[in-house]
């Protein structure tokens, strides 16, 4: 446990709880909860951070490539100089107040270009904010810019987009996941303090194990999805992607609720999630599942996650190996429901109220079929045609009724586990971050490569990803931690306690060196 | 043609008159300048959701139960995809695997014969925009301020015969959701559609022919003449020995002929699948019970307690109870003055006939039961006569004018004064010497004209009564 309690009054040079032995060289090294107690504290000012966060963008963004949209450098400051107005003035007095966030490119921010990474949207300005963006900015979080990702959330590399690849901050010749690759890479790169991503089939779980940062979906309907561009409607959840599992908690906490503009949201008394940090987890049962280390699972996952399960044995939880059951049909029945709920998503982009319209064209067929053809890249066609296909008449039992009816028998197995256990741990992704470049040439397999992130959708769950080690070349490697519905503080009880006997690895780029 | 018979079943779309849209809440107010009555989630704007109105699923249920449906206590969206530009989502929100009401159906009266028609369903679903083409610049506008009026479709089984039948069917269902305030009903704006399917067949089998689907119907009489069209249409083909093809017909009424839009080939496959964005509707007994309780009596309960309560003629109890607002003008006065048959008089002779010439509707009467009420007194008991009566009535069904005010300050009283009215006639008689000497021969009519001629003298003021017995009296 290297995370001593103690005040820190200047904030430079001197070490901080959380960066452990390193030097503290930026801002955007400290967690956003210890910036915002720094800030409120007065240590430093709104505009430092904001500064700190521009430099640390300036600094490495040509590497990493995490943004699509990046607000102009005097609007920062200007947002940050009112921001801290409102500080002195005792209007804001939250956790997040003042500390920098990135948004990823699928959730709507008024003014602020929105592209979903595609080419369809490349010009579009939302007239609304997402309800989540409304709620971080009346907390007094500082918005910089828009994180790059697969284009409609629809990959697991961020090598869709219509905006350029991001890479690995790990290591530049790798893909950071996807789809909130953005997200996690500016988080890993300490470019900003934490990020919200989406998670419909892992987009945020696996960016994390890939990026070595932490991030976590919560239970379906907790977090409004109003501003959220569809993809998978009833799958998807915004979340935030941190450097750590408190500061998941703080801004877990500060957007879900209630929200009377998405009626998929449900109404929650307010869990307290800070008062699950404890490392107690004396009692607490944790299943494995056997089905979660299936021979595709690399060996060095496999080990890093087995040495999870020790360390947290000898802190108390009692774990326990189970047979989950049909895990295999959980990618099958994720990409049927998912590309049927995109293929009706992704009809409004069609070229006649907003974003790209092709050039030429004699009639409305034509413009809708240009405008399609030339707007969306070859992954968001595939998974519109694979939707079209799976409701089309004739085929609709067949694919999407069964689709449904495995769903349903999922959700019960994951049912009869929460009898018995209070968490079921298992890796997040069957291997470390590719390579640029090889995963889009084989789809099947690299859909294959959601098979322990699908389910948690599926059954609506809350879970998150923790780093838990990294392989023999250095790359990051996640833990997964699932709770039964609502139950994000078992998660996150058990997460913390993992967290604090570890440090925290910094990514190379985030170091200021170069990574690879 | 005696040989065939027709076989008609109806989709008929009802937009309700709710304040607010079905999933947002922009206004339903018909007209104001394209695109001002919009939000993020009737244009279709990425990453908006739909939030149901809750009084759209309440008169839906209203409607249901008043046409004897069962109501489906777990019903819910489901997504009907096609691209088009007065769809901003393209997809239109609507209900295909659980609609909200099941298995009803409605008693009808056409040609003096009662008849059962069965109802399928009834389900809810959003309308779409409008589309303004501009010729000239070859260029289309799209007017979203009509996308996510809530609609209610009203699914007929097939069991219609004629275009009596269809109107009698159309009309009944026009007043009974009119009674329950659901909608106004009116076909020449579109807040009421009907597109009838219809085939044909020899008399006396049982087998379905092929049917076609007629769009386009703005108002009864272009239902009937379309039904005709296309029974004698189809008709001639099969005499002809050709074959009825399944599509989908334009009814172009100044023509009066009907153009193929699509047949069944080009027909598109909406991929139905349930809206992920809106949960499933429960509806408990308690919520249904509470909506049975409010429900109004309807016209042919109300016609017959008319008829038996007030005593007033079948044909004036049909009438009246045509409309709800006209009943309760109607019911309110009789109470209120006493003398239903009088008060029926009002409503059936000069109420209908001013509606008429305003081209108004029975729901746009604005007078109010108490001056009617006190007209029908003032005449009753001879303060003013009917003359002036009819002159007073127009001014309470223009401006709701209070009748005592407006005849003292008119000077419209009745003269009852019998010196007054001796002079008067005195008067006429000596004016007159021929009409004395007419009548005096016995010619009736020569009366009529003294009379006339006292009244003038009069300005209408004089107590017809008096009248006829002081002339009789003097000649």
């Amino acid at each position: 446990m290297h995370r001593k309690k103690k005040t820190v009054n200047t904030w430079f040079p001197e070490q901080s709880d959380f960066a452990g032995k390193d030097d503290i060289l930026s801002l955007m090294d400290f967690t956003a909860v210890e910036l915002g107690e720094k800030i409120k504290s007065g240590d430093v000012s709104v505009v430092d951070a904001a500064k700190d966060c521009l430099d640390a963008i300036e600094k490495s963004e040509k590497d990493i490539c995490a943004f699509i949209t990046r607000i102009d450098e005097k609007e920062v400051i200007r947002q940050a100089e009112e921001i801290q107005k409102k500080i002195d003035a005792g209007e804001l007095s939250g956790p997040l107040a003042g500390v920098p966030v990135a948004i990823k490119d699928n959730i709507c921010t008024e003014g602020i270009r929105t592209t979903c990474a595609s080419r369809i949207l490349s010009d579009f300005i939302p007239p609304y904010s997402a309800t989540v963006v409304s709620k971080l900015q009346n907390e007094g979080a500082l918005i910089v810019g828009k994180t790059n990702m697969d284009e409609f959330a629809m990959g697991s590399t961020t090598e869709t987009s219509y905006f350029g690849v991001t890479k690995n901050p790990w290591n530049l010749n790798r893909v950071p996941g996807g789809s909130s690759g953005g997200s996690a890479a500016a988080v890993s790169a300490h470019q900003v303090t934490f990020a919200l991503g989406s998670d419909t089939g892992g987009s945020i779980r696996q960016p994390c194990a890939y990026c070595g940062v932490t991030g976590i979906k919560p239970t379906y309907g907790s977090v409004s999805r109003n501003g959220l561009i569809a993809y998978g409607s009833s799958l998807e959840q915004i979340g935030p992607i941190a450097k750590d599992v408190r500061d998941c908690a703080v801004i877990l906490e500060a957007i879900m609720g209630h929200d009377t503009k998405d009626s998929t949201s449900v109404k929650r008394k307010k869990p307290g999630l800070l008062s699950s940090l404890t490392e107690d987890i004396t009692g607490v049962r944790i299943g494995v599942p056997r089905d979660y280390f299936n021979s595709g699972t690399d060996i060095q996952i496999k080990d890093a996650v087995l040495e999870a399960v020790k360390v947290l044995t000898k802190k108390g939880a009692v774990v326990e190996e189970f047979d989950l059951s049909l895990v295999e049909y959980a990618v099958p029945a994720y990409y049927i429901i998912a590309s049927a709920e995109a293929g009706s998503n992704l009809s409004r982009f069609d070229g006649v109220k907003y974003g790209f319209r092709t050039k030429e064209y004699n009639d409305l067929h034509q413009m809708y079929k240009r405008t399609r053809s030339e707007g969306f890249g070859d992954e968001v066609k595939r998974r519109i045609m694979l939707g079209s296909f799976v409701l089309s008449a004739g085929y609709y039992d067949a694919y999407y009724m069964k689709a449904l009816k495995s769903k349903a028998l999922i959700k019960k197995a994951f049912d009869s586990a929460f009898e018995k256990y209070d968490v079921i741990l298992g890796p997040v992704t069957p291997s470390v971050a590719p390579e640029t470049g090889t995963s889009l040439k084989d789809p099947i397999k690299m859909y294959l490569g959601d098979i322990y992130t699908v389910s948690a959708n599926l059954a609506g769950l809350p879970a998150i990803s923790v780093p838990c080690g990294l392989d023999e070349e250095g790359m990051p490697i996640g833990l997964q931690l699932m709770g039964d519905c609502f139950n994000e503080k078992d998660v996150l009880k058990v997460a913390y306690a993992f967290e604090k006997t570890r440090d925290y690895q910094k990514s190379p780029a985030a170091s200021g060196g170069k990574a690879v | 043609m005696k040989d065939y018979e027709s076989v008609i079943g109806l989709e008929v779309h009802v937009e309700l008159s709710t304040q607010t849209k079905i999933f947002c809440g922009c206004t339903t107010e018909f007209g104001g300048e394209p695109n001002t009555h919009t939000c993020p989630v009737c244009t279709g704007m990425p990453g908006a959701l739909p939030v149901l109105n809750k009084q759209v699923v309440e008169h839906a249920i209203a409607v249901g139960l008043a046409t004897n449906c069962e109501i489906n206590r777990n019903c819910r969206f489901d997504r009907k995809n096609y691209f088009y530009p007065d769809n901003p989502q393209d997809y239109q929100i609507s209900q295909l695997y659980e609609p909200i009401c099941l298995n009803g159906f409605v008693d009808i009266n056409a040609d003096g014969e009662k008849k059962k028609i069965r109802i399928h369903e009834i389900h809810m679903e959003e309308d779409a925009g409008k589309l303004i083409h501009d010729e000239n610049a070859a260029l289309s506008y799209v007017d979203l301020n009509r996308s996510g009026v809530p609609l209610i479709e009203i699914v007929s089984e097939p069991d219609m015969r004629s275009a009596q039948e269809v109107i009698a069917y159309l009309e009944k269902l026009r007043t009974i959701i009119q009674y329950l305030g659901a909608s106004d009903c009116k076909l020449q704006e579109g807040s009421m559609r009907a597109d009838v399917n219809l085939s044909v067949r020899k008399a006396g089998t049982d087998s379905l022919g092929t049917r076609t689907e007629m769009k386009n119907l703005n108002s009864f009489k272009a239902i009937s003449r379309a039904i005709a069209a296309e029974t004698a249409r189809q008709i001639s083909i099969i005499e002809e020995g050709g074959n009825v093809i399944q599509e989908t017909r334009r009814w172009d009424d100044n023509k009066e002929e009907s153009f193929s839009m699509r047949s069944k080939e080009d027909a598109q496959d909406y991929r139905y699948f349930p809206e992920p964005d809106l949960p499933g509707i429960f509806i408990s007994q308690k919520w249904i019970d509470e909506i049975k309780a409010f429900q109004p009596e309807f016209k042919d309960e109300k016609k017959e307690r008319y008829i038996s309560e007030y005593c007033i003629p079948e044909e004036d109890a049909d009438i009246i109870t045509d409309s709800k607002h006209l009943a309760g003008i109607f019911e309110r006065t009789a109470v209120l003055c006493g003398e239903p048959k009088k008060v029926s008089n009002w409503l059936m002779v000069d109420t209908l006939r001013l509606l008429k010439e305003k081209s108004m509707d029975a729901s746009d009467i604005k007078f109010s039961p108490e001056n009617l009420a006190k007209l029908i007194k003032l005449t009753g008991s001879g303060i003013i006569n009917s003359t002036v009566a009819k002159e007073v009535f127009e001014e309470i069904f223009e401006h709701d004018t209070d009748p005592d005010v407006y005849i003292k300050e008119h000077g419209l009283a009745q003269v009852n004064d019998e010196s007054a009215l001796r002079e008067t006639i005195q008067k006429v008689i000596d004016e007159n010497p021929q009409s004395v000497e007419d009548y005096r021969n016995g010619k009736e009519k020569a009366m009529g004209f003294l009379v006339g001629q006292t009244m003038k003298a009069m300005a209408g003021k004089a107590n017809p009564g008096m009248v006829n017995n002081i002339l009789k009296e003097l000649l």
